[in-house]
């Protein structure tokens, strides 16, 4: 008959829109500004740098190597590096950004830039709603609006956060031991010329003691 | 210099129809179809004579969404050209990865951990299902079915881009492959998630073959619409499942098993006649298909790493030499030519796009059918104007 088919399409569409009052897997639609879907934890909008501790300019964990700033595909990050330098996190000195800016209206959310820095400092935050009326330098985020903290990047992706602090302790653990080492390794070189000095001594007390510094010219 | 020569093209033009002697019989209308008209996919434009309703003669013309996209792969890196694989096709952005990754894994000699590859294929089949149901959502669309079959199509898609956000952050630029593997893991609880949503996509085309498959109205426009013979198909090289929908059995999962399809137990669908009904149909049955691989391949997924310990992220250099990689796309072959000099960047960046060579044929497809044809046979050749203007 003809119209047959369509009439069982129409039966589809009806127990489509019937079963919309009942079932939610067939009412998918989410009311956007009043309502809000979880953010899924690997979500990924635009770039942050994180810091350690209280203080931003002192915890930001850049240490300006501008990898970031190679790599980026659309070329949105803008990095100078500082003249002077200060401790990172290892207490190595270190330079720092000058300026960091990225603009997040060329910005295209790829991530590269978070997997090719080998600090741990850039992050990808889960913000969308950014939209604003200033066209020109709205979008451009400096160095302080880019700084968030190290909790907030925890709470937002807690799997990844712990990966990267684990990285980061792993990479403090080795420093200091470093550090201990080389200090204990200075100890004992110290003593051990110290002893080598008493030696000297014992073995020649009617000797003049060894000038330490070259004499004088005459 | 004329003023008016900088103008744009008349949007119609009256010209005289003439018989064998050069008498006027008639008069022929040559509109310009698009670029801004949502039935074209994008900003693509036909210039279309037409006789009566008739369409006499066609001219494509693309390029409105050039961007540059090879010239700009010759000049930044080869990890940074990932990211803009995404934008070519942007429905099938998994695919695209795919297809760079294995370029450049062959030019680099990069071998691709189990999981890795089984998860390829997962997120590639799943691109499959998502590509060819919204493009029967728009194909229905295109023919006047307004609304209802893109929105239930649509929101099947939707539960796709959810998997591939939860497991590469993004739904649509998904950015997901690496040369030498993938950039995160999936877990269990993804895998047993996509489980349920392959068990359900069954029911869910069933319903969606009842739906409309036998639908009257369907069949008037479509079947006997613009065949394409196995000839005029091969002739214009195309690929994919307009090819397959001529009858010409070609697919390149079967031809180069690359990654490790040549595991998977699955059929390739052929058509009969190429017209719209077999190109309508032809995914359908592939759909059936790609969810017969991705059962197999969730259950056989092994464990280990995902990534090739030799891959390189920063700093990454090729050996020199020039290779051509090319998987099946949904739109058909999807191929990257890439010479590299040894340096930093390739020394040249080139793309096979299959929806720009399946629009080749689009003359000849046109000629001789109704104006209103137009607009679905070029919604059935299954286009992304992002891939053909690159």
């Amino acid at each position: 008959m003809l119209g047959e088919q369509i009439i069982k399409g129409m039966a589809v569409t009806a127990k489509n829109f019937f079963g919309s009052y009942v079932s939610k897997d067939r009412l998918t639609t989410v009311q956007y500004p009043e309502e809000h879907l979880a953010q899924k934890e690997n979500t990924r909008q635009f770039p942050f740098l994180v810091y350690d501790g209280e203080d931003w300019e002192k915890g930001l964990r850049c240490v300006a190597c501008q990898i970031c700033e190679k790599e980026c595909p659309p070329k949105c990050i803008y990095i100078v590096k500082s003249k002077d330098k200060k401790p990172d996190y290892k207490g190595q000195l270190q330079v720092y950004p000058a300026t960091f800016d990225i603009d997040i209206s060329v910005c295209m959310s790829c991530q590269i830039c978070v997997e090719v820095c080998p600090f741990e400092s850039i992050k990808m935050d889960t913000k969308f709603e950014l939209s604003t009326d200033d066209r020109f330098g709205g979008l451009l985020l400096t160095k302080d609006k880019l700084a968030k903290p190290n909790s907030y990047y925890q709470e937002m992706h807690p799997h990844d956060a712990a990966e990267s602090d684990a990285v980061i302790a792993a990479e403090k653990a080795k420093a200091e031991a470093k550090a201990k080492a080389a200090a204990e390794a200075k100890i004992k070189a110290d003593a051990e010329a110290k002893a080598k000095a008493a030696a000297a001594a014992a073995t020649a007390p009617l000797a003049a003691p060894a000038p330490t510094t070259p004499p004088p010219p005459k | 210099m004329n003023a008016f020569a900088a103008m744009p093209p008349k949007s119609f033009e009256v010209k005289p129809k003439l018989d064998e002697s050069g008498s006027s019989i008639g008069e022929l209308l040559e509109i310009s179809m698009g670029p801004h008209h949502p039935s074209t996919h994008g900003v693509f434009r036909m210039d279309v004579v037409l006789d009566g309703e008739k369409v006499v003669k066609l001219k494509p013309v693309c390029g409105y969404l050039h961007r540059n996209h090879e010239k700009i792969g010759e000049n930044i890196s080869y990890l940074a050209s990932m990211p803009y694989t995404d934008r070519l096709d942007y429905f099938c952005s998994m695919t695209n990865n795919w297809a760079y990754a294995l370029t450049i894994e062959k030019l680099a000699g990069l071998a691709v951990p189990e999981r890795a590859e089984y998860i390829r294929v997962i997120m590639a089949e799943l691109t499959r299902l998502q590509n060819h149901t919204s493009l029967i959502g728009f194909f229905v669309h295109d023919m006047g079915a307004l609304g209802t079959p893109l929105m239930y199509a649509f929101r099947e898609r939707e539960k796709i881009l959810d998997l591939f956000e939860e497991v590469s952050g993004a739904r649509m630029m998904c950015n997901y492959m690496r040369f030498g593997g993938v950039r995160v893991d999936v877990n269990d609880e993804w895998l047993a998630r996509t489980k349920q949503l392959v068990a359900n996509y069954g029911r869910f085309l069933d319903e969606f073959e009842t739906f409309l498959n036998q639908n009257e109205i369907l069949l008037a426009r479509t079947q006997g619409v613009s065949p394409l013979t196995k000839e005029q198909a091969v002739n214009a090289s195309l690929t994919g499942p307009l090819l397959r929908a001529a009858g010409v059995n070609y697919d390149v999962r079967k031809v180069d098993k690359y990654g490790i399809y040549s595991r998977f137990d699955f059929k390739v669908p052929l058509g009969e006649h190429g017209d719209l009904y077999d190109r309508y149909m032809m995914r359908v049955l592939e759909m059936r298909e790609s969810i017969k691989i991705l059962n197999q391949a969730l259950r056989d997924i092994p464990g280990g790493p995902v990534m090739d310990p030799k891959a390189k992220l920063r700093g990454f250099r090729p050996k020199p030499g020039e290779v051509y990689g090319r998987i099946e796309s949904p739109k058909g072959e999807l191929g990257f030519y890439i010479i590299s000099d040894g340096g930093p960047n390739p020394y040249r960046y080139r793309v096979r796009p299959p929806s720009f060579i399946n629009i080749t044929i689009l003359e000849d497809m046109c000629l001789g059918h109704r104006v209103a044809d137009v607009i679905v046979i070029l919604g059935s050749v299954d286009i992304v104007l992002g891939e053909v203007d690159r």
